[in-house]
């Protein structure tokens, strides 16, 4: 009997074999993705300190591979807070290293998307990754840094401090990593404008490797709010993140662990579950068997009681803003918009914002346009499996006067601590009934709009059609009948006219 | 309306003239009042068309539609009617006549252009409703034309040739019932009788044969369906001549219609009078001629049959005994018989045989 050998990988290891989980899985998919993850890290680091985001990527060509296949540089610029010089190889070197763990809606969820790119680049186009950055301070830091796979390790190859004399603040990657810019050049231009749609306040500044410079300037500098940290909701907690809570805990009782542990739960909340549940109030959190918090996380989860959770940890984009991109980057003839109030599913709060455009610069395609978002990123992939597609499909339009044929966009935006995937590709929303139900309820919302407008704009050119055939014929009655009844001066046919305009007003 | 049986066609023109300035005056007043100028005028739908036993012909009922300018959908061809009216007052003010036709193109002189030439008839239809007096009073005649033979002096009252005089003889081929003909006055005649035949062939026939001399008649080609200014024209004969009119035809339904139309007038003219004779006599060729003087024939096809059917149901048809007969023949024996058929016996059989004996039958 030969002995088996058990071989433990690092995390750094493991999404390197698994590398498609994370979206690197073609060429032409990596440097989409890499170029996603980090915008979305530098619009992070500008939002957290209430900053308009300004970001520059630059693409540019660096060698032949293959046939398909090329090797680029990727450089990424924010006017971000800035990483302070200690974390920085842990930050860009470290696979899940970051501050992704706390309750509050990020873009990213995996806390890897930075350095899965890095860790991209490095295995195809084996180059150290250079990142700069500043606080602010008086100083800019710059490394040149590659991972050890096997250890989730940097290694730190250069470093260099430079002075910052004109108090510049922000980060900038660079590094190499092979790819197929040509075959990915459609959705990265696309994910640029549609980024442009769900962040208005950003600029962004795209130079593709032909030299080609694509810029999407900023409508406004208004931001949404912030969200705030906050606890998670009883509902949302499994075994895992229990015992997590446990190993950290202070409190020596269930009473005071529930209370400070979890969001919206007070004294009296937790006294009625630890009836419900019959756990001791007493009991020591770190006391409990496997068995009991197994039973705790089921407990949980039945007690109907807890209130539900408030959605100040999420940034919705808002009306004003959203209805400030569409109108930017769509440019409609008219567009509604409408946010749902925060909602729940599985103890995870949940806002969606819809928005319905028309006319203007939006093609007539025969069937609607369809803008998907989750926690202010586009969604680019798989729409036909997003449950945004399934409530437009199920939707009977014409109630709204609306046809397939009209120029219109829709956009449906989810923010959620927990947007619910329905992959870890994080391409489309699954469907849950919580959210269609709110999905149904936004789009409902825009739809009326949209036909009031519609059927305004039809009264309208009625009117204008009606008004026209009256100062068309008017007239030639009164000439055709002056001259019969051998009148010489034609009667006054202006009160009549008049007259035909006020009846549209009625 | 009845009362637009004018005396002389002089009188007749000058009451059309009025008829139309004073359409003219009412829509300019309302305009000038800032009223919506509207019209009123006797329903032509198929619920308002009734047979009137006494006039012999159809007439329109009570219901009555108008046209407001007020209203969107009407606006364009109340614009069209107006426009019709001026173009008939100064169609007819100048003595000029014009075609349907032309009044179809003239429209496009003043941006007023029809979308067909129907929708341009519809119009002038309407004018004739609106006044109650037919296109041919105002100056605008169809393209259909028909002609006239036989021993009537007529005088001229068309510009260029008013109070020339012309006897009806004068041409062997006859002369055409166009507007100046329609226009004249009968000024002398000495036949005693009208006779109206469908075809051409026969009426040339007639002519050589000198039927207009042998019967004392005024011969008069309809050429298939009567034009309504031949229709009228025969009338005048029978009104102001007092002379019997007599209609020979195709021994088959649609010639038996022809007569009837000139007896009895059409649905399409039951907004007009003056149209009918209705002491005109229906002479042949019956079907029973078809038995009787054992004609060839072609038989009946289906479509024949299915008019017959419907004329035997139509109110014209049912006075007198002798349509429902020869209808019910036709059903019976299911043949038809041209006139031209009588050539089989000769081609002077129809004047030297046929004629004498059906009007002396019809007197």
């Amino acid at each position: 009997m030969s002995e088996a050998t058990f071989e433990e990988i690092s995390a750094s290891d493991f999404f390197y074999r698994n590398r498609d989980i994370a979206g690197f899985s073609n060429p032409s998919r990596a440097i989409f993705a890499a170029i996603r993850e980090l915008v979305e890290n530098s619009l992070d680091a500008a939002e957290s300190i209430m900053v308009p985001p300004d970001i520059y990527v630059r693409l540019s060509f660096e060698k032949n591979v293959s046939k398909e296949t090329q090797i680029y540089r990727l450089r990424v610029e924010d006017n971000g807070t800035g990483i302070p010089p200690r974390h920085i190889p842990l930050a860009f070197g470290q696979v899940l290293y970051g501050s992704k763990y706390k309750l509050k809606q990020q873009r990213g969820t995996f806390g890897l998307g930075g350095k899965m790119a890095i860790l991209y680049g490095q295995i195809t186009a084996h180059e150290p990754a250079t990142i700069i950055s500043s606080t602010g301070s008086t100083h800019i830091f710059m490394f040149k840094i590659m991972i050890d796979i096997q250890r989730n390790r940097p290694i730190i190859m250069d470093r260099k401090v430079l002075l910052n004399k004109s108090g510049w603040r922000g980060t900038i990657v660079e590094f190499a990593l092979e790819g197929d810019y040509f075959r990915a050049m459609p959705k990265i231009i696309e994910y640029f404008k549609q980024t442009a749609i769900v962040n208005p306040y950003a600029n962004l500044t795209f130079v593709d490797p032909r030299g080609r410079l694509y810029r999407f300037t900023r409508a406004t500098t208004v931001m949404p709010e912030p969200p705030k940290e906050t606890l998670p909701h009883p509902y949302g907690v499994d075994v895992e993140l229990l015992q997590r809570l446990i190993q950290i805990t202070p409190h020596e009782n269930m009473l005071d662990f529930l209370r400070n542990h979890f969001h919206r739960v007070g004294r009296k909340t937790a006294e009625k579950f630890l009836e419900f549940s019959g756990i001791d109030a007493s009991k020591n959190p770190k006391k409990l068997s496997h068995e009991e918090v197994v039973r705790l996380a089921q407990k949980l989860k039945e007690f109907k009681e807890f209130i539900p959770p408030d959605a100040s940890c999420l940034s919705p984009l808002g009306e004003e803003l959203l209805r400030t991109g569409i109108l930017k980057e769509l440019k409609p003839e008219f567009v509604a918009v409408h946010q749902r109030k925060p909602a729940t599913y599985s103890g995870h709060p949940f806002i969606v914002e819809a928005a319905i455009a028309y006319g203007g610069e939006i093609p007539a395609k025969g069937q609607f346009l369809l803008y998907r978002f989750a926690n202010r990123i586009p969604l680019l992939y798989d729409e036909a499996s997003d449950v945004a597609t399934k409530v437009i499909n199920s939707m009977n339009w014409r109630r709204y006067k609306v046809t397939p044929d009209m120029p219109i966009a829709i956009v449906v935006h989810i923010c959620s601590t927990k947007v619910p995937y329905k992959t870890v590709g994080k391409e489309f929303i699954a469907d849950r009934p919580e959210v269609r139900r709110e999905i149904a309820n936004a789009l409902r919302e825009v739809a009326r709009q949209l036909q009031r407008f519609l059927s305004k704009k039809e009264h309208v050119n009625r009117e204008k059609k009606r008004m026209g055939v009256f100062s068309r014929y008017l007239p030639k009655i009164a000439q055709f009948s002056t001259k019969l009844a051998g009148k010489e001066k034609p009667p006054d046919i202006e009160k009549l006219l008049r007259s035909v305009s006020r009846l549209e007003l009625e | 309306m009845n009362s637009n049986s004018a005396g002389s066609v002089v009188e007749r023109r000058k009451v059309v003239l009025e008829r139309l300035r004073r359409l003219g005056e009412e829509i300019y007043e309302q305009l000038d009042k800032g009223i919506f100028p509207s019209i009123e005028m006797p329903s032509r739908s198929i619920e308002n068309i009734y047979y009137d036993t006494k006039l012999r012909q159809y007439v329109l009922g009570d219901k009555r539609v108008r046209r407001s300018v007020r209203n969107i959908r009407h606006l364009r061809s109340f614009t069209q009617l107006i426009w019709a009216a001026l173009f008939s007052y100064e169609l007819t003010s100048q003595r000029k006549t014009s075609t349907l036709r032309d009044v179809y193109y003239s429209a496009q002189a003043y941006e007023m252009s029809f979308k067909d030439q129907q929708e341009s008839n519809n119009i002038i239809t309407d004018l004739e409703t609106v006044l109650g007096f037919s296109r041919e009073d105002f100056n605008i005649f169809p393209e259909e034309r028909s002609a006239v033979f036989g021993d009537l002096t007529i005088r001229y009252t068309v510009p260029g040739y008013e109070g020339k005089t012309l006897n009806l003889t004068s041409h062997p081929d006859g002369v055409m019932i166009g507007p100046a003909l329609t226009s004249a006055e009968f000024v002398e005649t000495s036949a005693d009788k009208v006779i109206a035949i469908e075809k051409g062939g026969l009426f040339t026939r007639f002519i050589e044969e000198n039927v207009h001399k042998r019967f004392n008649a005024i011969l008069v080609l309809t050429a298939g369906q009567a034009p309504r200014a031949t229709r009228h024209f025969i009338r005048r004969l029978n009104r102001e001549l007092k002379l019997p009119v007599y209609i020979f035809t195709d021994g088959d339904p649609w010639g038996m219609h022809i007569a009837m139309v000139i007896i009895s007038g059409s649905a399409n003219a039951a907004h007009l009078r003056d149209l009918t004779t209705p002491d005109a006599k229906w002479s042949g060729v019956w079907a029973t001629d078809i038995v009787n003087y054992k004609l060839p024939t072609d038989p009946l096809d289906e479509i024949d049959i299915k008019r017959l059917y419907e004329l035997q149901r139509d109110p014209r048809y049912q006075n007198d005994p002798l349509w429902q007969r020869e209808i019910n023949t036709f059903l019976k024996i299911r043949r038809k018989a041209e006139q031209e058929a009588f050539s089989r016996y000769g081609l002077t059989y129809i004047v030297d045989e046929y004629l004498p004996a059906k009007l002396e039958q019809t007197k």
